[in-house]
């Protein structure tokens, strides 16, 4: 059994606990629909005379389409249209274009050649699903033909001629003289940063000058391969006419305005004629940002005057969604004899697959976080964000995070055995602390590691030394360690330049000229923009400070029960002092009566399935 | 051959939005004629419980009863403009949206009852119940729905507001990587128990211990959910998932949940979670979003706990049994690393 307790006598002098609303366990206002099942998703909308869209998917790694024939598809029974490359308006694009980020590289549907197993070449739109299908990326063999006209899906009779190419899956393989050309727009298989550099490099000090004091060089390499985000609900997007010369559009988005500012874009129409719905269930993770389905299903709507669903299945989920995508992490550690780590360089390999996607946003971010939560005098980093011939990697929970952080409390195992410590008090030696200097000079605050070790230690039952315990995350930091020292710096790695030599990845090696950035330089931290007008600033004197409390509040901050009536629901009170356990387990005061299918009902109507 | 325990710590922190900035999200807030409250925003919760927590924020921010206020959202024609639910960006940029229109609103309010009172609105509280009232006097009060009423039909005053949040775009310096990342982290640490078959290379948790600091759990029962939720994702990061099991092959990938491994409901283990709070000082009420990093640090955790086990040193995501044996029978055997306490 799970049990939670709210601590909150740590850092309690920093945080007024009288609040109305905020710190209550509101039991949520869609919980009903969620646990009876009537949420409804997007698929869950329905309308006349519904069309179905399905792709027509490369089954090479990496191929040169010579030609494509869907006259035998367009004749099958229930097609109503094969949409190609050429209906759509702007097929080139790329997802952070919206922030001014990056080149336009991938197009809706491929017209000269493909790049990964399971890329769209065309899409069949027809009258059911079954007439629609063509099964998954690897059931689309594309240049078989005839046959049976009524057992073969349409999408497997589009001849396609393919002219398979060399491909290549392996980062480091791809960023090598000689290596294939994933992606025309980045020659170097790489994407290129600030016009300049085929990475993103970090420096903070001097790593080499950190290594050669060091009692101990502690070297690891950890790989993490592509994961699925597992939504409940696959991708997917309903999308119709509307009077007025508008297309609503039901999606599975984690990104409203984005899926209809990208659709806008790539349809080449104004987002005024867009309506987009999003959900309320069905799961994200990350996996629901692309937006891909909703262009493709607007396109139907408007190339057939039908409402047109285009919904990928779970095989599609997993092999052509785009997965987090794999990474590759070599970090270096030069270690005192006491724990201290003095030195630290990372060389990072984001795995994009055959299109940006978001991985480039995921190359900076993780280079903002490095080299974790401690506070190291010399760090060191180039990051890739390497294009392969596999399917585009996307942003999944924790994104540009998660690989790295797996990577860097791995390497702390082996710093902690290294010089024979603690690994729990390896880490609170190193933690970063209020007023230190982090490696992207910017100075840290509101910090809390050192009490998360203390707490998960002691609740796991892990001895820690005296010592260890006594340190905080609010003392002993700042001072020196707010400090920006004297920086080393290199132009290794420019636009182009490892596609005709071969150049080491790690940072500071490899030829020409070397660079010291003076100690002390760094620019001013951006802040959030004020409330554009005085009324709007909250008056943070309402959230009293705990001097000002009443000694005993009227309600304790965490227990009361919830003030929404929520029948049929028990209402569960959290309290910090009795976890679920102390609770009667729920139960149905009757059987439930309302069920997702609705026999005898027809389900081609227009409307809402759930209620 | 025996099962051999191993225990394994990691630690991490979490930064709270879009790297760099660049991502704003806006909310209106508008009462009905009988003094509800209606957010609108176009942000997108897909199960993980934003428009409870935009509805507690708004509901403190604009001094009413929660039960008062419904958060209407994921409709284009509608909300205004927000990025996206990504970035644990929902609490902190759309919470924080949500105040500032709130509080608009909330202005409104309190100079249409100071009209009706006949007093100074800069002398009006409320009392959290749908009530306002004369600081110090609390029997000179007017409810909120007659405010409302009295604004709309006798004043000609609107009682909405309109926020938005944002952190300017900024960027990462070429040589060097300065940068303005976010402005705030979250932290987690984790202990876990572990055992490991060392003839087939199978393992089972068996214990969680963990502490994460979330800035402040604006909803208690919604941070336990996602922490434990989190947990299980990173146990199943760590030990089963992948669309590409023998990666940069491509060969062998699932397409459906049998073969898409994850752990099933016996192989949860019990999680004791302790929740801190430190309030970071440009969040909504301190509240940083627990929502992403939860799984993060379980994953190395049970990594390092394997080595503890046995002595492999999983240097490859999933750790898969095939991989652990394989790491045993290069080792020459099981190394079990001691007990650690």
């Amino acid at each position: 059994m799970n049990s939670v307790e709210f601590r909150k006598e740590l850092f309690a002098e920093e945080r007024a606990d009288n609040l109305s609303e905020i710190g209550r366990p509101t039991v949520r206002q869609d919980i009903l629909g969620h646990v009876t099942g009537r949420s409804a998703y997007y698929d869950d909308h329905l309308f006349d005379g519904l069309l179905h869209m399905r792709c027509v998917r490369s089954p090479h790694h990496h191929a040169r389409i010579r030609s494509v024939d869907f006259s035998a598809a367009e004749r099958m029974e229930g097609v109503r249209r094969i949409v190609g490359p050429a209906d759509v308006p702007k097929n080139l694009n790329t997802l952070l274009s919206l922030i001014n980020f990056g080149k336009e590289d991938e197009p809706l549907l491929s017209e000269r050649k493909t790049s990964y197993r399971g890329e769209p070449v065309l899409a069949v739109i027809a009258d059911t699903e079954r007439q629609a299908r063509g099964g998954g990326p690897r059931r689309a063999r594309g240049s078989v033909a005839n046959g049976d006209r009524r057992r073969r899906p349409p999408a497997a009779a589009v001849r396609v001629d393919w002219e398979p190419l060399p491909h290549v899956l392996d980062v480091e393989e791809a960023l090598a003289p000689g290596a294939p050309t994933v992606n025309e727009t980045y020659p170097g298989n790489a994407f290129e940063y600030h016009g300049r550099y085929d990475h993103q490099k970090l420096r903070f000090g001097d790593v080499d000058k950190g290594f050669s004091e060091a009692d101990r060089i502690v070297e690891g390499r950890y790989r993490m391969s592509p994961i699925e985000q597992a939504p409940i609900e696959t991708c997917g997007a309903i999308a119709a006419p509307e009077t007025g010369d508008r297309y609503v559009c039901y999606t599975s988005t984690q990104a409203l305005f984005f899926s209809l500012s990208t659709t806008a874009k790539l349809l080449d129409t104004a987002s005024s004629r867009l309506h987009f719905v999003g959900g309320t269930v069905g799961g994200g993770f990350g996996g629901k940002v692309d937006s891909i389905v909703e262009p493709m299903a607007v396109l139907g709507a408007m190339l057939t005057g039908r409402p047109v669903k285009f919904m990928w299945d779970r095989e599609e989920e997993m092999q052509v969604g785009a997965p987090r995508g794999a990474e590759l992490w070599i970090i270096k550690d030069g270690v005192a004899a006491d724990g201290r780590i003095l030195a630290r360089s990372f060389t990072g390999y984001f795995d994009s697959g055959a299109y940006t996607r978001l991985s480039s946003y995921a190359v900076v971010k993780s280079t903002g976080h490095l080299p974790g939560p401690y506070t190291i005098p010399n760090v060191a980093s180039n990051v890739f964000c390497v294009f392969t011939n596999r399917t585009p990697a996307t942003a999944m929970r924790g994104f540009g995070i998660t690989g790295v952080d797996y990577a860097i409390e791995c390497q702390m195992d082996r710093v902690a055995e290294a010089v024979g410590m603690n690994p729990v008090e390896l880490r609170i030696l190193n933690a970063y602390r209020d007023g230190d200097m982090k490696a992207h000079r910017r100075v840290a605050k509101n910090t809390a590691l050192i009490e998360c070790c203390q707490v998960a230690a002691q609740k796991a039952g892990w001895q820690l030394s005296p010592d260890a315990l006594r340190q905080s995350s609010k003392e002993g930091g700042g001072g020196r360690r707010s400090a920006i020292p004297e920086t080393a710096t290199d132009q290794v790695g420019r636009i182009g330049e490892r596609r005709r030599s071969q150049l080491p990845a790690e940072p500071l090696a490899g030829p020409g000229p070397r660079g010291r950035v003076p100690a002390g330089t760094a620019g001013p931290a951006t802040e959030a923009a004020p409330p554009q007008r005085p009324d709007m600033a909250m008056d943070w004197e309402r959230e009293k400070s705990p001097a000002a409390a009443l000694p005993e509040p009227a309600r304790p901050s965490i227990s009361p029960p919830p003030r929404i009536p929520a029948s049929g629901i028990s209402a569960a009170s959290a309290s910090a002092a009795s976890p679920q356990a102390a609770e009667a387990p729920y139960a149905p005061k009757a059987p439930f009566s309302r069920g997702v299918s609705k026999p005898g009902v027809s389900r081609f109507l227009s409307g809402t399935r759930r209620r | 051959m025996a099962k051999r325990k191993g225990r394994g710590f990691a630690c991490i922190n979490y930064p709270i939005g879009m790297n760099l900035g660049g991502d704003p999200s806006q909310a209106l807030v508008h009462s009905t004629p009988d003094g509800k409250f209606m957010v609108s925003l176009s942000s997108i919760d897909l199960g993980q419980g934003m428009k409870s927590v935009t509805r507690q924020i708004a509901a403190e921010a604009l001094g009413v009863p929660v039960a008062d206020v419904y958060v209407d959202t994921a409709d284009s024609d509608t909300g205004p403009h927000c990025m996206g639910s990504f970035a644990s960006r929902g609490t902190h940029r759309v919470g924080n949206a949500v105040i500032r229109a709130a509080t608009e609103a909330r202005a409104q309010l309190l100079e249409a009852a100071a009209e009706e009172l006949e007093v100074d609105a800069a002398d009006l509280d409320t009392d959290g119940q749908g009530n306002i009232h004369v600081k110090g006097a609390p029997s000179r009060s007017i409810t909120v729905a007659d405010t409302a009423v009295a604004a709309q039909f006798r004043q000609g005053r609107t009682v909405s507001g309109r926020g938005i949040f944002l952190i300017p775009p900024s960027e990462a310096n070429p040589e060097t990587g300065e940068m303005t990342p976010v402005s705030c982290f979250a932290h987690g640490a984790i202990v876990v128990d572990l055992e490991v078959d060392e003839e087939t290379g199978e393992v089972e948790v068996l214990e969680l211990n963990s502490a994460y600091e979330v800035g402040r759990a604006l909803n208690p029962k919604l941070v336990e959910q996602q922490l434990v939720g989190g947990a299980w994702m990173g146990i199943s990061h760590a030990l089963y998932e992948t669309t590409e099991p023998y990666y940069p092959s491509r060969e062998h990938g699932p397409v459906d949940f049998n073969s898409y491994l994850m752990p099933g409901p016996g192989d949860l283990a019990p999680h004791h979670i302790a929740v801190i709070e430190r309030p970071a000082e440009d969040a909504p009420f301190g509240g940083k979003g627990p929502g992403e990093m939860c799984a993060n640090p379980v994953i190395p955790a049970v990594a390092n706990a394997i080595y503890n086990a046995v002595g492999v040193r999983c240097d490859e995501l999933p750790i898969t049994p095939e991989r652990i044996l394989r790491g045993i029978r290069a080792n020459g055997g099981a190394q079990p690393g001691g007990v650690r306490r």
